[in-house]
């Protein structure tokens, strides 16, 4: 027992139990407090303090910090790729236009929020394809010119929408009781999980123009949203089974007992419970895809980190890898741990309503 | 028996209203592209000249980057009209791939860049080396030929693409990188700091390079074939972008009056106007112009002509007659 | 009649066909199509390509590839670098995940948070990154051959790679290695038997110190005897690099370092879901019997984690083994960049090549999940 010592003041007691409990942990909190400094003082001195915010040109660049004029120089090009400047004002307003309806879409009071939600869903991606590739009164915007941040959207929102739906078919569709269906959607669920990406993406690069038939082009762009969406489309069946499998079967049985036939029963009771019950798994499979996006830089579509990379060859520019790099990876930082945030404090807010 | 149906590029392209064309992923001198997007080089000029003599336009053509990787598989798809982007004339290119090429538009000549400091005198020097070279190109395989016919052990790294190779030669991965004369003369500015490289004299094979197109369409292939040799012909035949005008008005030389469309339909006999030459000359140039322009001493490159000269002059370029 | 169209049955059967034709329709179709354009296109077709000369260089294998050998040759030296990477990640990963799940369970606050903050920031970056970092960040941190790391005089690490030197003969090597399982053979049956003995007497065993001499002291004796035994063909510098021993380029090394560490902050997270999955009061009852906190760990929270642990551990292992492609971007010479690069280009068969890589994948993605339901299956909690 420990002699009666005067009581520490709150915050430092509890900076002793949790850091200074025992001899071994005041030794281990000494090292991660070496390391800690050791490896923060020089990131920090390279990353804000030392670093050039002003200027044009690499010569402006004159401490050893990082060289922040070369990203807002180019800040343009990783934000819209090689995007015709005079027809920026077109993506501008589509992501306003999908923040707009985010933002609406999750203050629960909004009256009607399952009739937007569907129009939503509905309405704005044909009318982000228009807006940004033109036709119809707006001039056509070719694809090959799309790049930076843009794109990454473009790919990861795209493939997720064509994703999704086709997921929870195959979820449903693995749980068909007919055989040839199970059979189909297993099938198709364990291939494309058990292909790197990285192939996938090459296989709708190459195999996409050779299955079609002559003079019908698919556009290269179109082809890697393909791609991916098929192989997200296989992981998130898998999350949606769980949904599906953590559903008690007594909803179903219910639900055949008052007479609804199998896709009522499916579009009203089961599917709103088990996306509810799987949408945190979803969500982990939406960061997923958001970061494999970079691998269509293998089949030279300039996503952020494909544009990044350009950056790095223009002569005028040289030795910036660094600011490149850290820049696009803060970006896909901010945007994953984002989500992944947004996924918890739905999941505690969850549990709280059911009272879990 | 196979019977390959023809189709119709030509028809096509002028429905479409441009060109396609694929070119390399950032060249300079050859296909390059600034950060405008505003592509120039030896083998866009090309590009540029087909346009104006199928679509009196220059201006109308789109360019699509491939890597080494991907340009056949972009061909072969009906993805672009022709590679136009140093691709070098092989064997079994010609027989596997299902491609043709109509021609050579630049002499290249195969050699390494090595560090300066390395003291690196022949080629012979570089036994025992780590050699950087993009993989699936004509390089790749002579270099490693060539050091195995002399039995010297070479390390030889292959990259995905020609940047990645730079790069990791720039970084002290390789001792050396491997690309034909022109290329290097025009990667030099992608070094962080050109003065200390050093690109050898000593040549180790010969790469023609040329506009390259899909087996089927042998109406299109004539007309890539016949445009590359205008571009040489009108060397030849003095004919430049700025005496143009007046050699149609006023030339007596029977050759250059079928060239500009003054006798003869030629032009019409490959499905174009008559002065599809007329204006290739005109907007882009002919083949000296070009050259000058994009690698020679006129560019940051200054390649002397050498091979790539007239036959007249020393070099390799002629073209049959325009008859 | 109605009866017969509203039999469940039937209906089955019917919406069975249809999907089957509609399937095989469109498999046709686009079959069809395929051939059409691969015969206009005039690109050969089949696998004899497989037995062609390959003239593609690979500068990093342990199968004693040469340019000579066939594409076949080409194809299983990529297999062989995607194993060889794929198992030395999985290795690492697992030691380096365990330990920041394990330090992210600490009470020290610290310690907990630096592995949160490692977790954090390797779950929300794309592998790509990684890979290129390691690959050009260890390419600028190491010096040039003329100014090598060296170690002892025999090992030398440089920015073209870490040379090792090699035994001119390996009999030895094999000896050892073969005395060295036999001697891992009789520890398990050493363990099952003071098992066996324990649930009978109740007497201990020290199974452990006797596992320290016999897998661990014991074969390091023989691996020293054999490597004392023959002779060395050691990394001299000729010219421009290191002649001799065995190179691992630092394709090799950045791949490996990335693909461990990102797979690591998965497994962490993998970790601490299953030890925190043991209820608390298992802990406590067991501490309460007076188990010392080792015996805690061996014989009540590994066996009720384990089960937890290992079926998400089996798909990250599975994510490694395919994100093993990335080497692809760095030029580390795995299936991707060997088969679906150099030889797609080379030969321009895409449709057989990239079959035969799906193919090669899918396999050794089966393998790995049939061996761990395999482990799981062992391990698996028999709960009444």
């Amino acid at each position: 027992m420990k002699t009666a010592a005067p009581p520490l003041p709150g915050w430092l007691a509890v900076l002793r139990q949790r850091l200074f409990a025992t001899w071994l942990d005041t030794v281990v909190s000494l090292l991660c407090l070496y390391v800690v400094w050791r490896v923060s003082v020089p990131l920090m001195q390279w990353l804000l303090i030392e670093a050039n915010w002003n200027g044009t040109s690499r010569d402006d660049c004159t401490s050893s910090g990082a060289c922040w004029v070369f990203i807002r120089a180019r800040f343009a090009q990783f934000m819209y790729g090689l995007y015709p400047v005079p027809e920026r004002w077109r993506v501008d307003l589509l992501g306003l236009l999908a923040v707009f309806a985010g933002a609406a879409l999750s203050w629960r009071g909004l009256p009607r929020r399952q009739e937007i939600m569907v129009a939503t869903v509905l309405i704005l991606p044909p009318l982000g394809i228009w807006l940004l590739y033109g036709g119809f009164g707006l001039k056509i915007v070719e694809t090959r010119e799309w790049g930076g941040l843009m794109l990454t959207l473009f790919l990861a929102i795209y493939a997720g929408l064509i994703a999704v739906p086709l997921g929870i078919l195959l979820a449903l569709g693995r749980r068909s009781r007919l055989p040839l269906i199970r059979f189909a959607s297993i099938v198709f669920i364990e291939f494309w999980r058990g292909v790197p990406i990285i192939t996938v993406i090459f296989l709708a690069s190459l195999l996409l123009p050779l299955i079609m038939p002559t003079g019908f082009n698919v556009d290269r762009l179109a082809r890697a949203v393909i791609g991916l969406a098929f192989v997200i489309a296989a992981y998130m069946a898998e999350a949606v089974r769980g949904g599906l499998q953590a559903l008690p079967e007594g909803q179903t049985e219910a639900a055949q007992a008052l007479g609804l036939g199998y896709w009522r029963v499916t579009r009203l009771i089961v599917l709103p419970q088990a996306l509810r019950i799987s949408l945190p798994a979803m969500t982990n499979e939406f960061i997923a895809l958001f970061k494999n996006t970079t691998l269509v830089l293998i089949v030279s579509i300039f996503d952020l980190l494909g544009i990044a990379q350009a950056a790095l060859a223009d002569p005028a520019w040289v030795g910036m890898n660094m600011e490149a790099y850290v820049f696009a990876g803060a970006i896909y930082w901010f945007a994953c741990f984002g989500l992944s945030q947004w996924s918890r404090s739905r999941e505690k807010r969850l549990q709280i309503a059911h009272g879990r | 028996m196979i019977v390959l149906h023809a189709r119709a590029e030509l028809d096509a392209i002028k429905a479409r209203g441009h060109i396609e064309c694929g070119v390399h992923l950032g060249l300079p001198g050859f296909s390059f592209a600034n950060d405008k997007g505003e592509w120039t080089g030896l083998d866009v000029d090309y590009c540029k000249s087909l346009a104006a003599a199928v679509l009196g336009d220059s201006t109308k053509v789109k360019f699509t980057p491939t890597s080494v990787q991907q340009r056949w598989a972009v061909l072969q798809s009906g993805q672009v009209d022709l590679l136009s982007r140093n691709t070098t004339i092989t064997f079994s290119r010609n027989a596997t791939l299902g491609v043709n090429f109509q021609g050579i538009n630049f002499y290249e000549g195969q050699t390494f860049v090595v560090r300066t400091k390395a003291k690196v005198a022949a080629v012979k020097d570089l036994a025992d080396a780590t050699i950087c070279v993009a993989a699936g190109s004509t390089e790749e395989k002579m270099a490693a030929d060539w050091f195995r016919e002399r039995n010297l052990k070479v390390t030889i790294i292959n990259f995905q693409k020609n940047d990645d190779a730079i790069s990791a030669y720039d970084q002290g991965r390789c001792d050396a990188y491997t690309a034909g004369v022109g290329a290097l003369a025009g990667q030099r500015i992608k070094f962080k700091d050109p003065a200390e490289h050093q690109i050898l004299t000593e040549i180790i094979s010969n790469d023609p390079q040329g506009p390259v197109t899909r087996w089927g369409d042998e109406r299109w292939q004539l007309v890539v074939r016949w445009v590359l040799n205008a571009q040489i012909a009108a060397e030849a035949l003095g004919v430049t972008s700025k005496n143009v005008d007046e050699m149609k008005a006023k030339s007596t030389n029977a050759e250059v009056r079928r060239l500009l469309g003054v006798d003869g339909k030629f032009g019409a006999m490959m499905g174009l106007s008559d002065d599809w030459a007329f204006n290739l000359i005109k907007q882009v140039g002919n083949y000296g112009e070009s050259y000058e322009r994009t690698v020679g001493m006129g560019s940051p490159l200054k390649l002397q002509r050498g091979a790539n000269a007239l036959w007249t002059k020393g070099g390799l370029l002629f073209t049959p007659p325009f008859q | 009649m109605k009866a017969f169209l509203r039999d469940r049955k039937v209906r089955d059967i019917f919406w069975q066909v249809m999907a089957t034709i509609a399937l095989v329709a469109v498999v046709v179709f686009f079959v069809k199509n395929a051939s059409d354009n691969m015969v206009k296109a005039g690109i050969a077709s089949g696998f004899n390509f497989l037995w062609r000369d390959s003239g593609i260089e690979v500068p990093f294998n342990i199968t004693g590839y040469k340019p000579s050998d066939t594409i076949w040759a080409l194809l299983w030296t990529g297999i062989v670098n995607t194993l060889l990477v794929s198992a030395a990640s999985v290795v690492l990963a697992t030691v380096v995940g365990f330990t920041v799940g394990l330090m992210r369970l600490s009470h020290n606050w610290l310690l907990s948070t630096l592995a949160a903050v490692y977790i954090e920031f390797v779950r929300n970056i794309p592998l790509l990154f990684f890979v290129l970092f390691w690959y050009f960040g260890v390419l600028a941190a190491l010096p040039t051959p003329k100014e090598s790391f060296d170690f002892l005089g025999v090992i030398f690490l440089n920015r073209r790679g870490l040379s090792i030197p090699t035994p001119n003969d390996a009999s030895g090597f094999h000896v050892a290695l073969l005395a060295s399982l036999v001697l891992i053979g009789v520890q398990i049956g050493l363990a099952r038997w003071a098992k066996a003995r324990q649930a009978r007497t109740g007497q201990d065993f020290p199974v452990w110190s006797a596992g320290f001499v016999l897998c661990g002291a014991l074969p390091l004796a023989f691996f020293v005897w054999a490597g004392v035994l023959t002779s060395w063909d050691l990394p001299v510098l000729r010219g421009f690099n290191y002649r001799g021993g065995f190179v691992l380029v630092p394709e090799f090394v950045a791949l490996f370092m990335a693909l461990s560490t990102y797979t690591a902050g998965f497994i962490a997270e993998v970790v601490r879901g299953g030890i925190q999955s043991v209820r608390q009061g298992q802990i406590d009852a067991a501490r309460a019997l007076g188990l010392t906190p080792g015996r805690v760990v061996r014989l009540v929270v590994n066996p009720q984690a384990m089960p937890v642990i290992i079926p998400p551990i089996t798909s990250q292992y599975l994510n490694l083994i395919k994100n093993s492609s990335f080497g692809a971007a760095i030029a580390y010479p795995e299936i991707v960049a060997v088969f679906m690069g150099s030889a797609l280009v080379a030969t321009g068969q895409a449709i057989e090549i990239i079959a035969i890589t799906l193919g090669i994948y899918l396999t050794i993605g089966l393998a790995v999940s049939v061996f761990m339901n395999w482990y799981n299956a062992r391990h698996r909690l028999v709960t009444r």
